[in-house]
């Protein structure tokens, strides 16, 4: 019986071991942990497994536990292609000279971020955040990631322009909740009285009927702003030969795998370029988060 | 009563808490807090051990972690302790061990990435100095009488390893064995932060609610604590200590350029990176300190504070728990099993858990530290109590506990609390992490916002206070004349 049990830690050990391998020529990427992670994992094995296929080489996705990490993973050149958001993106490919971004969701062109209020607050929808002042004055709030594009920049933004405050003075509480489902089910719960999230993130829980619609609802919509994108190193063809760079994209643009995009979700990949990202990073810069 | 120094200690630093309370951010913030903590017993006692294909890996990792960084940590503080003497060694070992193993596992993760270097160094280097601490104490405390004895010309060496090792042996054995627990501890919360232990399943599986599988990873951590006496042998650590690197998985291949990156340009303020000069360094460090540093000091000590007296109200109420002096054996015995669980799960995941639970304020810190270190020394001084002989027609009951028990170990639990005072601000510090406002939540921003010449900054303080605090716990033990066993 002991002797059994040494052996399945044993083996499972070694299996491990070989599964956190990564030979030099594997191509490795990862994504920003704005969601759930088994439905992260889910989602980037499929997309692993389809980028394999398609490029002839190992591809390999790494979960990471926070923004700064992916951020982190793709400048160390530990990872070479990465699903950023779009602030994540700006960070990583001003850190990387060369790098670049190479697709985007199709809903990414005009990505939104929703306010959402837990029902108890009494808070009404409005077209116009200023209508809300008195409404979310003293509330608790919270974030999702600290580096979020639509869990924090954004909403931080329109806050501080709206209001004219910081939102540590604006609310009474203000908190990071790590990623946007979890930002969904605290102010589901109560224990923030609102909060602001990716509007795929709700409309896809709203769709699953993962939502009490009783208990929480969305009271504004930011106006629209580019947010996720495929960014890869500029180094890549180097590595794994001429035009390989060309060839991801091309696969990321032609992935018409439907379970696979709904994952995300996303209704199809589109090319993107730097250029696209330009008022993130001014956004970024005016409330202080890039130098 | 009150003339007693060390009573009046103790009510001053209750006074202190008292007044810490008022400032402090208290509150349960979840709806339904209640509910939430049911769900998680449930979890608990329903756990599910067949959820993540991972989970046994991960448990070896956590033991492959935890044995190379131990045995690195104590082979490093061990030559350390050789010279500690030194007030530049002292220095160099205080400054290492003030700061947290989070904190050296954030900083390798920025240039070694998830290699599993990053995990190893960030348990060896502070380990080894506290072992450097620790051992120099023991050392300290042989027997110099057998070296007396030796025939002139004796080398050095020699008289090292035949009369002082031998007289310490023991405790030697017995603090490095402690310290493995530790850093089973250490290796698993480092999950929390992308490495391949425990913490990283544990994490996922909190954050998604799914508290069976969760309570199935904490009921596999006791089980694998609890044991130890069990399967950590002295004849299998050789064994255990040259398997366990090929056990740590390869992650992802060390770029060196990345850390000469790190040194010559991450780590240097922004403003001299820029060349803006002297003005620019004085702005950049104004800012730093009034938006950062400040509030996230007034936050750790606060914290602190209260921690501190949570932690040795809960001491003196829970050692009874384990006392000869009360109750049958039946209740000695589940009441182990609460020490045992409270002192074995790390600070950091008690805080997590609750802070899922009740929401974030700095109550769920207060109870984890409190909860944490109080059943750390109230296992200790219980243990004692069981040394104290009673006239067979001593009072019993609360009698018993208040004017026999209390003030014959009263002396031991206040040098036991001031020996965790340091330990228990650097644990508050990197609270902050999950979000608590103390110095770890503006160094974990730092890192998030990829400004590593901040974070850097501001460990920096971090280590500075707790260096401050530790000599200051070291003034009032001294003042107070309280002895403390180093295994603490």
């Amino acid at each position: 019986m002991a002797l059994n049990l040494i052996r399945k830690f044993t083996l499972s050990g070694l299996l491990g071991a070989m599964a956190f391998s990564a030979s030099a020529e594997t191509f490795v990427f990862t994504a920003i942990p704005d969601e759930d992670e088994t439905k992260l994992v889910e989602r980037f094995r499929g997309v692993a497994d389809y980028l394999s296929e398609e490029l002839n080489v190992d591809v390999r996705y790494i979960p990471v536990k926070s923004y700064a990490a992916a951020v982190s993973a793709f400048r160390n050149n530990q990872v070479q292609l990465a699903w950023f958001g779009g602030l994540s993106g700006v960070q990583a490919r001003r850190l990387v000279p060369g790098s670049e971004a190479i697709a985007q969701g199709v809903e990414d062109e005009a990505f939104q971020t929703y306010f959402i209020a837990n029902t108890s607050t009494g808070i009404e929808p409005a077209e116009d955040l200023s209508e809300l002042q008195d409404g979310l004055k003293d509330k608790t709030f919270t974030f999702g990631s600290k580096g979020s594009t639509s869990g924090r920049l954004m909403p931080e933004f329109y806050i501080r322009e709206t209001f004219g405050e910081q939102p540590e003075d604006f609310f009474s509480r203000v908190g990071f909740s790590g990623n946007h489902t979890r930002t969904l089910r605290l102010v589901e719960a109560g224990t923030y009285e609102v909060g602001a999230l990716n509007f795929q993130v709700w409309q896809k829980e709203v769709e699953d009927g993962n939502v009490d619609t009783d208990a929480v609802q969305v009271i504004w919509e930011t106006p629209p702003y580019p947010d996720y994108q495929w960014t890869i190193r500029g180094d890549v063809n180097d590595r794994f030969g001429e035009g390989f760079k060309d060839r991801v994209k091309e696969a990321l643009l032609s992935l018409d795998d439907k379970a696979l995009l709904e994952s995300f979700p996303r209704s199809g990949f589109i090319p993107a370029s730097n250029d696209d990202y330009e008022p993130i990073r001014k956004t970024a810069e005016e409330i202080g988060i890039l130098d | 009563m009150f003339s007693y120094p060390t009573v009046r200690t103790s009510l001053i630093f209750l006074a202190i808490a008292v007044a810490g309370l008022l400032a402090a951010d208290i509150a349960i913030t979840a709806s339904n807090p209640w509910r939430d903590l049911g769900n998680f017993f449930l979890g608990v006692v329903t756990p599910n051990f067949f959820s993540s294909e991972g989970l046994m890996t991960a448990l070896l990792r956590t033991v492959a972690f935890a044995f190379v960084g131990v045995a690195l940590g104590s082979v490093a503080g061990f030559m350390l302790s050789l010279v500690y003497r030194f007030l530049p060694v002292r220095i160099f070992c205080a400054f290492i061990r003030a700061i947290h193993e989070l904190f050296w596992a954030l900083i390798f993760l920025q240039f070694f990435g998830f290699h599993p270097l990053t995990g190893v160094l960030a348990i060896a280097i502070p380990y080894s100095g506290i072992f450097a601490k620790v051992y120099s104490e023991i050392l300290e405390e042989a027997d110099p009488e057998p070296g007396r004895l030796l025939p002139p010309g004796t080398g050095v060496i020699a008289a090292f390893l035949y009369t002082r090792i031998p007289d310490c042996w023991v405790q030697l054995r017995t603090y490095t064995a402690y310290r493995l627990e530790c850093g089973l501890r250490s290796s698993a919360i480092l999950g929390f932060v992308g490495l391949p232990t425990l913490g990283f399943y544990l994490e996922s599986a909190f954050s998604q609610g799914l508290y069976s599988d969760a309570g199935a990873m904490l009921i596999l951590f006791y089980v694998l604590i609890a044991t130890m006496p069990l399967w950590v042998k002295p004849k299998l650590l050789p064994i255990y200590i040259l398997g366990a690197p090929f056990f740590l998985g390869d992650g992802l291949p060390i770029v060196w350029g990345n850390v000469e990156r790190f040194f010559t340009q991450d780590i240097i303020p922004s403003p001299i990176r820029q060349g803006e000069g002297l003005a620019g360094l004085t702005s950049w460090f104004g800012d730093l300190m009034v938006h950062q540093a400040l509030p996230g000091i007034w936050n750790t000590v606060i914290l602190t504070q209260i921690a501190l007296v949570g932690t040795g109200i809960l001491a003196l109420l829970l050692f009874p728990l384990i006392s000869n002096h009360f109750g049958g054996p039946i209740r000695r015995t589940s009441g182990h099993v609460f020490l045992v669980i409270a002192r074995s799960t790390p600070e950091y995941i008690l805080a997590y858990i609750l802070l899922q639970l009740w929401g974030p304020s700095m109550l769920p810190a207060v109870v984890a530290l409190a909860l944490h270190n109080g059943g750390i020394i109230g296992h200790l001084i219980g243990r004692q109590t069981n040394n104290i002989k009673l006239r067979g027609d001593a009072v019993k009951g609360f009698s018993r506990y208040s004017w026999e028990l209390v003030p014959r170990v009263y002396r031991s639990f206040l040098a036991f609390l001031f020996y965790r005072w340091e330990i228990i601000m650097r644990e508050t510090a990197i609270l902050g992490i999950l979000g608590i406002y103390t110095l770890g939540f503006y160094v974990d921003s730092a890192i998030q916002n990829i400004q590593f010449d901040r974070a850097m900054m501001l460990i920096l303080i971090t280590a500075l206070l707790n260096i401050g605090v530790d000599a200051l716990g070291r003034y009032i033990r001294r003042k107070l004349a309280l002895q403390t066993m180093p295994t603490c």
